[in-house]
This record gives C-alpha cells, sequence and structure tokens, in this order.
C-alpha cells in the first residue's frame, strides 16, 4: 500500500490546543492534590499522556478505511466483553464495570466501545448514503447503539452509558433524518422517559436521589445534594479573577468532593474565576471547530461521519460535565475530556485523536 | 450485526457508486450547535461566578472557618476580707459537631469506648438536643482525662464530629463549706431558656444554678469571645484567622467572714441544721451555713447518677439551704414577737400571770414545763414561760400579733439576694380564711403565742425580727454581696426579682426596746434563764431559746429521732443595736438552749476578733443585766451607746 499521508498534513494546531489544555489539566490535578493522599497523580497523569500521545501517533498510521473495515468484529468483541464483564468482572463499588487481567491490569471495556460505536454508526449510516431514512433504517441505528448502551447502564454505569447517546444523534442528524421522524422520536423518549422515572426501574436508588438533588441541592446539604452544592460554592466563590493557583478554599479544605476527576472543572472554577473558565471553554471551542473543519475537509463520508462522531461524544462530555459543575445537569459521573484525571478518558481521546489526524492526513487522496 | 451491509472495495465511493460528503449546511448547523451549548455553559458561570460571587463567597468562608468559642472565666468569689473562696482551674471538655458527619449514631460505640461513657448516654444527650440547630455544639463531655484527648486526636479522621474546648471551670471549697450560700454552676436547664430573663443563654450554657453563682450569674460570667479557626471539611484546624477575646467575669465580694463561716460549718458538724449570722446595721451576712451539705465541686463537672440519687434520696435534703427554705414552726423564739406586740399594745407591761404549769382556755389546758409562780414581762422572757404568753396571746387576739409579725417581716421573704427563698407562714383571720375557707377560733391563737400552731418562720426570718427590735426597730435587707459591688441597676433587676421586705421599720419604743432586750439578755446572763448554760463571761450575749414541738407531737424520751423538738436559738451581742444577730436551728436538737450552746461559739469568734483587731482594746461593757426578778416599778437603763465597731466597713 503506497504512503498517501505525510506528517506535514498531521494538524499541528489542533494537537497544540490539545497539548495547552492537556498540561493546564496537569497543573489543576496537582493543585487539586498536592495536600492530599492522592499527590502525585499530575505525575501519573503525564504518563498517561504520554501513552496517549504515542498510541495517537499509532493509529494515525493505519489507514481509517481499515478500522472501517474490520469495525463489524470489533463490534461483536465488545458485546462478547461486556458479556464477559457480567459474567467474571470485578464488582468495585458496588458497580460490575472491570475485567481483572493477571498481572494487575483492569480493563473496563464500556470505555472502548465508545470508539468502536463512533466507527460502526458512521459506516451504518455510510451505507445508507444518498436515500431517505426509513423507519426500519432508524429502528436498526437505535438497536446498534442502544444494545451496548442497556448492558452498560445494567453494570450499572449511567454516565458512560449516556455518552453512547450523542453518537446515535449526531448519526441520524447527518445520516438525513426527517423532520418529522425527529418529533416522532422525541416525543416517544420523552413519555417512556417520563415513564421510567414514575416506576423507578431501570434506574439505581442512587442514580435517582442524584437526580433529585439536583433539582434542589438544599434538600440534603450532607447527603446526595452534598457534592453539588459544594461544587456550586467552589465555582461561585471563585469569582472573576479566582483565588488563585493553589489557593481554592474549597479545593484545598477537601470540601469539593474529588477535585482531580469529576469535578477538576469547579476546582479550575474557584482557582483561577470566571475569566479562567471561560479561557478553558475557549480552548474546547477552538479544538471543536478544528475537528468539525477536519471533517468538512476528510475525502469521504465515513471520515467526516467518525469525526463527527467524536465531535458529538466531546461536546456532550463537555455540557454535561460542565453543566454539572455549575448546576445546570445531574451529578452523573462523566468526565471532562482532556481536563479529568484518569487514563482511560486519556487514552481515549488521544486514540480518538489519533482517528482524526488519520483522517485528515489521508484527506487529499482523491 | 448480520443485518449491517458489509463494504469493501470502493472506500471514495458510497454504496450508491458516488463520492458522498457531508452537506456543508449540516456542520454549519453542527457548530452553531457547539457554540450553544457552549454559550449556555458560560451563561451558567457567568450566574454563579458574577452574579452569586458574593453569596458564594460568604458560603465558602463560612465552610472553611469555624467560630470557637474562648469561654470566659467566671469571676472568683472572696470572703469579706479579701481571702480567696471560689476559684477557677483550666479544664477540656469535648463536643460533638453534628454538622461534620451524616450520621453521628454511627460512631457512637467507638466514641463511647474512648471516652467513656455508654452509649445510651450519648444517645440520649444527642435525643436531648435534637431540635436545636446543627451547627450548635452539642457538650458530650467536660473535664476530659489527658488520655480521652489523645483518643480524639488520634481519631480525627475517624471522628471529625470530635472537638475539644478549652474551658475554665469552678473550683470551689472542699466538704461542702459555705456550699449553699455559694451555689454551684451547671447547664443551662430548658426552664430557663424559656424564660425570657435569660434570654441572652443559648443551650450548654454554663450559668448560675443556685446561690449567689446564680444570682450574680448576670456579673460572674463575663462574655465569652471567640477564635476563627480555619478547617478542612474534615474538621483539622489548618490555621487560625482572627480573635475576640473573652472579658473574664467580674470577681465579687461577699459580705461572709471565712472565721465566722469556718465557726458555723465546724459547730453544726454532724448535725442537721442552719446557721446564719448577720450585721443589723447593714443586713450583710457574715456566715450561713446549712446541714447536711453537699459538693458543688460534683456540680460543675456532669453530676454523677450515683451522686445524684444520694442526694436525691437524703431525707434531710442537703441541697436545701435550711437558712432561707426551712420553715419551721419557731417556738418559743416567737415569744419575742409576742412580747414587742404585747408591749406595744401597752398590754404587756401590766400583766401578773400567776403560772402553775400551764393554764386553760376555751376548754382547753394548755401546759407550760414548769411551775414559774408570778411572772411579769421582764421574767416571762427568760423563763419562756408559756403560760404567760398563752395568756397575752388571748388577749391580743390573732390579728394584732400578725399584725405585729408581719411588721418584723414573718410571713414574708425577707428579700435576700438568694434564690428561692422561702416566705414561711403567720396565720390570721384572712390567711386562714384564704387558705383553708375556714373561720379563726379563738382558741388556734393559744398555740400560735409560743410559736406553735400553723406559725412557721426561717432562720433568716428571725435572724432579721431580732436584728430589727435589737436595733430599735431599723430593719435591713440581709444581702451576701457588698451593693456596692453590684452596678446599680443590676441590684435593682436583683432586688425586683427577688422582692421581699426589703428595708423596713419595726414600731418600737425606746421604752419597749430596752425591756426586750434586758429580759433577752437574762435568758443568757441569768442563772433563771433557759440559756445560762451558754452564757459568755465579758461579753453582752443575748437571745432566745426555742424548743419547737415537730408535727407529731413531743414524745418523752423518745429514741425515734424524727418526734423530737427542733432546738432554736437566736441571739445577739451586744445586747442593743448588736453588732452580730445569730439565728441557729438544730433540727431534732431537743432543748433550745442545745442551739443557744452553738450560737455562744459563733457569737464569741465574733467577739474575740473584734477583740483582736482593736488591738486587744475589749469593747464597750454592757450594762449588767438586772438581776431577776426584777420589781416591776424598775426603771430600765437607759440604752447604750453603740459600740465602737472595728470589723464594720
Amino acid at each position: 500500500m503506497p504512503r498517501l499521508s505525510s506528517y506535514r498534513d498531521f494538524d499541528w494546531v489542533l494537537l497544540g490546543f490539545v497539548l495547552l489544555l492537556s498540561l493546564i489539566s496537569v497543573l489543576e490535578i496537582k493543585s487539586a492534590t498536592v495536600h492530599t493522599k492522592f499527590h502525585g497523580f499530575d505525575q501519573k497523569q503525564i504518563g498517561f499522556l504520554a501513552v496517549g500521545l504515542v498510541l495517537m501517533f499509532f493509529i494515525s498510521l493505519i489507514d481509517y478505511h481499515r478500522l472501517v473495515d474490520i469495525v463489524p468484529w470489533a463490534y461483536g468483541v465488545s458485546i462478547l466483553s461486556l458479556i464477559a464483564v457480567f459474567a467474571v468482572g470485578t464488582k468495585v463499588l458496588g458497580a460490575r464495570r472491570w475485567i481483572k487481567f493477571p498481572g494487575g491490569i483492569h480493563f473496563q471495556p464500556s470505555e472502548w466501545i465508545k470508539l468502536v460505536l463512533i466507527v460502526a454508526v458512521a459506516r451504518y449510516f455510510w451505507g445508507l448514503a444518498g436515500r431517505q431514512l426509513t423507519w426500519p433504517d432508524i429502528g436498526k441505528a437505535f438497536a446498534l447503539v442502544c444494545i451496548p448502551m442497556l448492558m452498560v447502564l445494567k453494570q450499572p454505569d449511567l454516565g458512560t452509558s449516556l455518552t453512547y447517546f450523542p453518537i446515535l444523534i449526531c448519526g441520524l442528524f447527518l445520516g438525513g433524518i426527517r423532520f418529522k421522524q425527529a418529533t416522532i422520536i422525541l416525543l416517544v423518549v420523552a413519555i417512556l422517559g417520563g415513564g421510567v422515572w414514575k416506576t423507578g426501574k431501570l434506574l439505581k436508588p442512587y442514580q435517582k436521589a442524584r437526580l433529585t438533588s439536583f433539582m434542589d441541592p438544599d434538600l440534603d446539604p450532607r447527603g446526595s445534594g452534598y457534592q453539588i452544592r459544594q461544587s456550586l460554592i467552589a465555582v461561585g466563590s471563585g469569582g472573576i479573577w479566582g483565588k488563585g493557583a493553589n489557593k481554592g478554599t474549597q479545593t484545598q479544605g477537601d470540601f469539593l468532593p474529588i477535585p482531580y476527576t469529576d469535578f477538576i472543572f469547579a476546582a479550575f472554577c474557584e482557582e483561577h474565576g470566571f475569566v479562567g473558565a471561560v479561557g478553558i471553554l475557549l480552548l474546547y471551542f477552538l479544538i471543536l471547530m478544528r475537528l468539525i473543519q477536519n471533517a468538512q475537509t476528510a475525502s469521504d463520508l465515513p471520515g467526516s461521519l467518525i469525526i463527527m462522531g467524536i465531535v458529538s461524544v466531546i461536546t456532550f462530555q463537555i455540557a454535561v460535565n460542565v453543566g454539572m459543575v455549575v448546576g445546570l445537569m445531574p451529578v452523573t459521573g462523566i468526565p471532562l475530556p482532556l481536563m479529568s484525571y484518569g487514563g482511560s478518558s486519556i487514552l481515549f481521546t488521544f486514540l480518538a485523536l489519533g482517528i482524526v489526524m488519520n483522517i485528515r492526513m489521508r484527506r487529499f487522496v482523491n | 450485526m448480520e443485518e449491517l451491509p458489509l463494504h469493501s472495495g470502493l472506500r471514495a465511493l458510497g454504496p450508491n457508486g458516488k463520492a458522498e460528503k457531508l452537506p456543508a449546511g449540516k456542520l454549519h448547523i453542527s457548530q452553531y450547535m457547539v457554540a450553544l451549548v457552549l454559550a449556555v455553559l458560560i451563561t451558567g458561570l457567568w450566574r454563579l461566578e458574577v452574579l452569586g460571587a458574593d453569596n458564594y463567597r460568604l458560603l465558602a468562608e463560612a465552610n472553611r472557618i469555624r467560630k470557637v468559642p474562648v469561654l470566659a472565666p467566671r469571676g472568683r468569689l472572696f470572703d469579706r476580707e479579701g481571702r480567696l473562696l471560689v476559684d477557677n482551674y483550666p479544664s477540656i471538655s469535648c463536643y460533638i459537631l453534628r454538622e461534620q458527619v451524616k450520621d453521628a449514631n454511627n460512631d457512637l460505640a467507638l466514641i463511647s469506648q474512648g471516652l467513656h461513657i455508654p452509649v445510651e448516654q450519648i444517645q440520649a444527650t444527642l435525643r436531648r438536643y435534637q431540635s436545636a440547630p446543627k451547627y450548635q455544639p452539642i457538650p458530650l463531655k467536660q473535664d476530659i482525662t489527658p488520655d480521652e484527648q489523645a483518643f480524639i486526636e488520634a481519631h480525627r479522621n475517624e471522628l471529625p464530629e470530635l472537638e475539644t474546648l478549652d474551658e475554665q471551670r469552678r473550683l470551689y471549697p472542699r466538704n461542702g463549706f459555705a456550699a449553699h450560700l455559694i451555689g454551684y454552676v451547671g447547664e443551662v436547664s430548658e426552664q430557663m431558656l424559656n424564660d425570657s430573663r435569660y434570654a441572652f443563654y443559648s443551650p450548654g450554657d454554663v450559668v448560675g444554678r443556685s446561690g449567689v453563682e446564680q444570682t450574680y450569674d448576670a456579673l460572674l460570667r463575663g462574655t465569652d469571645g471567640s477564635r476563627d479557626i480555619i478547617v478542612n471539611s474534615h474538621g483539622k484546624e489548618l490555621g487560625h484567622l482572627g480573635q475576640t477575646l473573652a472579658i473574664p467575669g467580674q470577681d465579687l465580694k461577699l459580705t461572709i467572714d471565712l472565721d465566722i463561716q469556718m465557726i458555723a460549718e465546724k459547730v453544726l458538724d454532724g448535725k442537721i441544721g442552719a446557721i446564719v449570722a448577720m450585721d443589723p446595721h447593714t443586713g450583710e451576712i457574715l456566715a450561713m451555713a446549712s446541714r447536711p451539705t453537699f459538693d458543688p465541686n460534683q456540680f460543675s463537672v456532669r453530676l454523677t447518677k450515683n451522686y445524684w440519687n444520694e442526694i436525691l434520696n437524703n431525707p434531710d435534703h442537703p441541697l436545701l439551704n435550711k437558712t432561707i427554705q426551712a420553715q419551721l414552726a419557731p417556738g418559743s423564739t416567737f415569744k419575742i414577737i409576742m412580747s414587742l406586740a404585747g408591749l406595744q399594745e401597752n398590754v404587756a407591761q401590766t400583766m401578773h400571770v400567776p403560772c402553775n404549769g400551764g393554764a386553760t382556755f376555751y376548754g382547753h389546758f394548755f401546759s407550760c414545763d414548769r411551775h414559774h409562780g408570778m411572772v411579769n414581762i421582764d421574767n416571762a422572757i427568760p423563763y419562756s414561760c408559756d403560760t404567760f404568753y398563752y395568756t397575752l396571746a388571748n388577749r391580743l387576739g390573732i390579728d394584732t400579733i400578725a399584725r405585729y409579725a408581719a411588721s418584723a417581716g414573718l410571713g414574708q421573704k425577707t428579700g435576700i439576694d438568694l434564690p428561692d427563698e422561702v416566705a414561711g407562714t403567720m396565720p390570721s383571720t384572712a390567711w386562714k380564711l384564704k387558705s383553708q375557707h375556714e373561720k379563726w377560733y379563738a382558741g388556734e391563737t393559744i398555740s400560735v403565742g409560743i410559736g406553735q400552731g400553723a406559725v412557721a418562720a426561717t432562720p433568716i426570718q428571725l435572724a432579721r425580727a431580732l436584728s430589727g427590735i435589737a436595733s430599735g426597730g431599723v430593719l435591713r435587707r440581709p444581702h451576701v454581696v457588698f451593693p456596692d459591688e453590684v452596678p446599680s441597676e443590676m441590684l435593682q433587676t436583683i432586688h425586683e426579682n427577688l422582692p421581699g421586705t426589703g428595708e423596713a421599720t419595726i414600731p418600737l419604743t425606746t421604752e419597749n426596746w430596752q425591756i426586750i432586750t434586758d429580759a433577752m439578755a437574762n435568758v443568757t446572763g441569768s442563772p433563771i434563764g433557759t440559756a445560762y448554760i451558754a452564757h459568755l463571761d465579758g461579753v453582752d450575749f443575748a437571745g432566745k431559746t426555742g424548743t419547737a414541738d415537730v408535727v407529731g407531737g413531743r414524745v418523752k424520751n423518745s429514741t425515734n429521732k424524727a418526734t423530737i423538738p427542733n432546738a432554736w436559738f437566736v441571739g445577739m451581742a451586744p445586747r442593743r443595736n448588736p453588732d452580730i444577730v445569730v439565728a441557729v436551728l438544730w433540727e431534732h436538737g431537743y432543748w433550745g438552749n442545745n442551739s443557744a450552746k452553738l450560737a455562744a461559739q459563733v457569737v464569741n469568734a465574733f467577739v474575740e476578733k473584734q477583740r483582736k483587731r482593736a488591738n486587744n482594746i475589749r469593747i464597750a461593757e454592757a450594762p449588767k443585766p438586772t438581776v431577776l426578778p426584777t420589781p416591776l416599778e424598775t426603771t430600765h437603763p437607759s440604752p447604750t451607746p453603740k459600740p465602737p465597731n472595728p470589723a464594720a466597713e
């Protein structure tokens, strides 16, 4: 196979933004953990970033069309691995999410399935390109995404399962769903959602409590409302300019829950204020715009669809995580891409970026 | 999976064979969507960080800054000469902060083990404070040991709800010395919290619960300060900001003379009863002792159940300050009041009553303990002749007696600056109608004449009544704290809260004053007096005994303690314008002269001290008591001038 790509076409600008955000993330993780038993997590995050970068360059070498080719197999393996989690998974804090391998490696399939789903959905709608979507088309798309989603929800891992949803929405939107069809689906989802809430099935009690306390955090300020309340106080007390690096009283005083993962944006807001927070969101905006531009310049439909799938997941995670921190969304345990501490999240993001680079490098193929 | 169309080969072309591109319009919509999401998030940030910043900053401060009270040490108590009676000592208390944990109930077993408190007791404490606001610390254990303190320090992370606080704790004299007078401190009761007068107390405050500690609490307690400390979410102290210093409570000088008090305590030891000594010129209480007593130190930390039960089950009521709370028949000491009434009404002067061991009134025989022969007012007092006073009471009638008794303060509180004084009872026709809805029978008046029947008085009432009569009619408000130590508004409030007869005047002519005081001098000074055994050589010591039947009546030579009469004595030195008046109540002390011996020791100690003070110059000699029997025509000596009183301040 001839080399059709070159690193001159690598998106160095995008990588620059990403690395800048990663640097800010490392500094904030350090600030949030320096006085706790988690100190040193910033070093570990650097390690994850390094591995992520290597993986990113590595995956950019493999033609993404090959990924599209093998995705049915990957999808099958994903479903099997989810079944394996149920059968032999390790139970941590009441949730069965991990498969333990010899050598102390914990594998969480649900995180990687995101990537598989992005490619699978792209492939599916590529196959349907050029014609109006029929109801069976839509039904199949739902089945494609909802089967793994429900399995992950059962683990239970509400946060990760929710991140599958924007992949479906994005695919349907770009795949050409009609306005009438979208309206009907929305109505059905609303009615079903109401039913789920009423009967209490599918949702665990703690998930329900999170949603209730989201509506009124003061109901139980020491219970499930505690995290939201402390997060709001952290963000709000940051003011316009923030309290300064390493000076957030909520962060340093351990009032803010897990300030290095899910609530890292709250910690950042407290220490760097409105100005800093808007700066971060601006960086995200630039990254996302750059991604959409790459989707536009991609040489073919599957490339565009894959990039837009990635855009939808990242946008969704920002919306839910930052929304949670500022009190617009309930607590769901979704990390903030590129900011939150954690290997799985970092590796997913860099693998996704690797695919984006891959697509960009091959944009002049045709 | 199987239904998904598989593709291979032509990658640049769609399944329909033509090259595919996403429509630019949809990508633009995507861009707008992303921008919209970020705009919404920025709006949310703006709402919190710009509009809500001030509010959230306060909440963040409230989170991390904890106000720790710095407790003011209570004012110390001194005797009239500045000798220390009550001090403070540093101590550490443990509190529970419910805000720090979701549910403290999960930790009770560990807390119980570490602090040596039964789980049920902690639960009871938590229940008591259930309705209190969550931020309020709950006192768990006071005066903890170094071991317990180490336990709390070592379990900061597991038990963030435990908090220690440095306090000053009361150190009272040992063995219940002056315990009733001084009182004790304790946690403020719910009852007090509901009273508007104690509005400035909050639950958990330590307040005076009895005695001087209670009356002068506002003065003694001082003002608590506070310290702002920075804590993390586990309550661990990270630093501190500022502090407001505590203002210590005001030290107070009591009117008590430690030397006199010690004698009073000593002579009462092992007995049930009370002694109060007072300076009639001013109303200053020089000594006040009550038996049985209790240990106020036990009250200053949380009381143990055993000690509390011991006090509760003691039939002689150790917590009762008998000087102001024991209301008993005064017996023959009441004859002083009878003499006052009889003389002022010009009845007693001319009375000559033959005593043949008693007399019959209204068909009943009322006995006297002896055949006194012909008795008049001058020897009726030293003889303590009942027949004379039966006759006098019968001639005066109950309402006249009641009027004079009331003028001397009986049946009413004196207004002493100690809590929970009782009023006693002075019967009258109106009193009986009101309390029993019955008419007064003339026959009932006879017993009243010797201080029996419905008459009930406290030692302080008798001491004060005698003070008034011996001082020519001037009644002072008794007090244990010098009024000039107390701000005038507070003094007024105390007087309003503790009403009584206060400053008053007894109608008493100079002539009658002399008759009564001379006769009382003969009680101890003359061999015919009932308390000659208690006379003091070279001291003008006068008084009156009382042997009061207890409820159930006198049973001769009974071994049943409860039927033995109460022994009273009220006395003064010198006889007119005295410098000291002493009232002694010895419950089941058998004869009044037993109490007279106790009073004599107190008076002697006082006089000895005065003489030493005056560089061994003997105090002015009082006129020699007239030898009895005295002819009625004898003119009474003019009142002696008040002797110099070096002890008076």
